[in-house]
């Protein structure tokens, strides 16, 4: 009998630093309306399971709390407040888009307990962080630049979008599969492309999506390239098909030798009793996110989008097609109903509005 | 006709843009550019366009005021020196519209707050940001019909049109436009959020202004003053378009609009840049107006 082939890839003693989006991502999810309850519950069994990075705000990060992008059951001050206190050992973490939230913002997270912060941009707008990076070293946090929607930029664009931010005082550079659109291979390409020109003592990380079922071997990919840092949700819960499934990818990263230092079976059993009833429509691929990531589509706009499309007669998957074709980004939410108004004009289901 | 004499402090995007917008007016004649380079595109072109230049920045400017009747100048360097350039300009009785984040003289809107300046024959008005340009009107023509508690606006900016000026002090945009929703537009709260879009072609501007009402909206009356609202603000940048709405969703009242620019110098895609240019000349047309028609006066003034 041949002996078993051993994987090509080996990860044994690589150690991966897992960061939970559950508390943040999984708000677009649940339209924003997790209670402060649930999220005390959801973080400390986190916490309990030894996850070292748990992030808590709003879907939208600092500033979230909008007409744009909905407005949460509480302040992300609240959230914080409940949760930081409670921590044995997890860190907590925050998003701040720069356009959306404010340096005023991440100095009130600051102030609540939050001591790690990704800073998210565009992944061709890097430049638009620098004062939000300085300010969130100042105050001693943990801070990463996060590319977001990183499929629209080639490895090399990537590469020096990071050095941008790493010039302004970010210590691990992200690829952000937003859209759920990456596969394997173009997760290789950035991470390397990151990797030859960050300083060796920036950290990479990977933030995935699950809409093309992807998030677990996207994860690896990014891992085997020099990525030590991975985002990924506790049941997958959030925006589009989800994230990366945080149990899933625990229990991959053992099999292959890495060390994460969370408990398995603790988030197996988080997921299944706590986050999954938790949901208000089970986080699936669904016609609607797999559109997203067969187009590359924000995840975030899946909800709007369904709402939109009940709104106006239009399919969601219309207007994400649509909004695709008009390369719409993160953000954008507002240009949603838009497109569908638009859309539903052309349709002959709306009228100009016209005076009286 | 006599014409008002103006200069221009400032050679990059926007003061070229304003060369072109001035050049066009029936009472503003564009007599002076300002720059810090002898090199400069902008100086070069300027000569070109039958302008005075000066590349030893407002300095160099100072000394031709009294004989070349410099009554008006556009300030379109940066929020650090403007107010020492404002100061400078003001003690010669030379009118300043700051096109800077700066903000230190009283912030405009010309469809909106544009003759109250003038009447005040104020030495120093702001243009605030280009996405309050462009959603300010907005906000104030649903305000007039009946109180907003909150007023909202994204602006969406192609990636071009953004200089690194705004991109590396974003926070102050965010500050400036979100103040000005409340001391302009008179909602009671105000927010502002801004996007950069990098799509290739460019994206043009778009603004959506959503405002929270205290009751149930007057929908004919909110639709007559929007509508109103943008013919005013079309007679200086004709590409100011509603796309979407008035949609009327409980209180909320939610207008999408689009902005492309005339095409002078900057292309049609940056209504955010060509809204600035526009409504700056609006400003000093108003002015102007005035100063010739002789019911104000401009005085030499000690402070901005």
């Amino acid at each position: 009998m041949k002996e078993a082939k051993p994987t090509d890839i080996d990860l044994k003693g690589r150690k991966v630093l897992l960061h939970d989006m559950s508390l943040r991502d999984g708000m677009h999810a649940k339209r924003e309306q997790i209670s402060v309850e649930q999220m005390v519950k959801v973080a400390t069994a986190l916490d309990d399971a030894g996850v070292p990075l748990i992030q808590v705000t709003h879907g939208g990060g600092l500033g979230g709390n909008s007409l744009q992008h909905g407005f949460a059951l509480a302040s992300n001050e609240e959230y914080l407040q409940a949760v930081v206190p409670l921590m044995k050992q997890a860190a907590v973490s925050v998003l701040l888009i720069p356009g959306l939230g404010t340096m005023r913002e991440l100095q009130s997270a600051y102030d609540c307990g939050a001591r790690s912060v990704h800073v998210a941009t565009h992944c061709t707008e890097a430049d638009t962080s620098p004062q939000h990076i300085a300010y969130a070293r100042k105050l001693g946090m943990d801070t990463t630049g996060f590319l977001m929607m990183a499929h629209l930029n080639d490895p090399r664009g990537l590469a020096g979008q990071g050095k941008l931010m790493e010039s302004y005082g970010a210590q691990t550079i992200y690829i952000t599969d937003s859209a759920g659109y990456m596969l394997p291979a173009d997760v290789t390409d950035r991470v390397s492309a990151l990797r030859d020109v960050l300083e060796p003592h920036t950290e990479i990380g990977f933030h995935g999506h699950h809409n093309l079922g992807m998030g677990i071997a996207n994860s690896i990919a990014a891992i085997e390239a020099g990525a030590s840092r991975i985002d990924a949700s506790v049941a997958g819960f959030g925006a589009g098909a989800g994230n990366t499934p945080l149990e899933v990818l625990a229990a991959v990263l053992e099999r292959m030798g890495a060390e994460t230092g969370v408990d398995l079976f603790k988030l197996m059993d988080l997921a299944e009793d706590v986050v999954v009833p938790m949901m208000d429509d089970l986080v699936r691929i669904d016609r609607a996110s797999l559109t997203m990531g067969y187009a590359g589509i924000y995840s975030t706009f899946l909800h709007p989008a369904k709402r939109a499309a009940e709104q106006f007669g239009v399919p969601a998957r219309d207007i994400l097609i649509e909004l695709g074709r008009l390369k719409m980004i993160g953000g954008q939410e507002d240009m949603i109903v838009d497109t569908a108004m638009s859309i539903a004009k052309e349709r002959g289901l709306l009228k100009d509005v016209v005076r009286a | 006709m006599t014409k008002l004499k103006c200069a221009i402090i400032g050679s990059g995007n926007i003061g070229t843009d304003l060369i072109y917008k001035i050049q066009r007016s029936k009472i503003l004649e564009a007599a002076w550019m300002v720059g810090i380079d002898a090199g400069s595109e902008g100086l070069k072109r300027a000569r070109e366009m039958g302008l005075k230049t000066t590349a030893e920045g407002v300095d160099g400017l100072l000394p031709h005021v009294q004989q070349d009747q410099v009554q008006i100048a556009f300030d379109a360097t940066s929020a650090y020196v403007h107010p020492e350039n404002s100061r400078k300009l003001n003690e010669l009785g030379v009118m300043v519209i700051d096109l800077t984040p700066a903000a230190i003289g009283p912030l405009s809107v010309p469809a909106v707050n544009l003759r109250e300046h003038a009447e005040r024959a104020e030495m120093n008005v702001n243009m605030i940001s280009c996405a309050g340009q462009a959603t300010i009107p907005i906000v104030k023509a649903v305000e007039r019909v009946q109180a907003v508690d909150y007023a909202e606006i994204v602006a969406s900016l192609s990636s071009r049109s953004v200089g690194p000026g705004t991109r590396a002090n974003l926070d102050e945009f965010t500050y400036t436009t979100s103040g000005a929703l409340v001391s302009v537009g008179g909602a009671r709260r105000g927010k502002a959020l801004s996007v950069i879009n990098p799509a290739d072609p460019p994206v043009i501007m778009r603004n959506t202004i959503y405002c929270l009402t205290d009751d149930e909206p007057d929908q004919a009356a909110i639709i007559e003053s929007v509508a109103s609202m943008i013919e005013a603000v079309q007679e200086y940048v004709p590409g100011y378009r509603l796309v979407n709405g008035p949609l009327f969703d409980g209180k909320r009242v939610s207008v999408f609009m689009e902005v492309a620019g005339l095409g002078d110098y900057l292309p049609r895609y940056a209504g955010n840049l060509d809204i600035m240019t526009a409504a700056a000349c609006r400003t000093a047309e108003m002015f102007a107006g005035e100063i010739l028609a002789g019911t104000i006066q401009l005085e030499p003034s000690e402070t901005a």
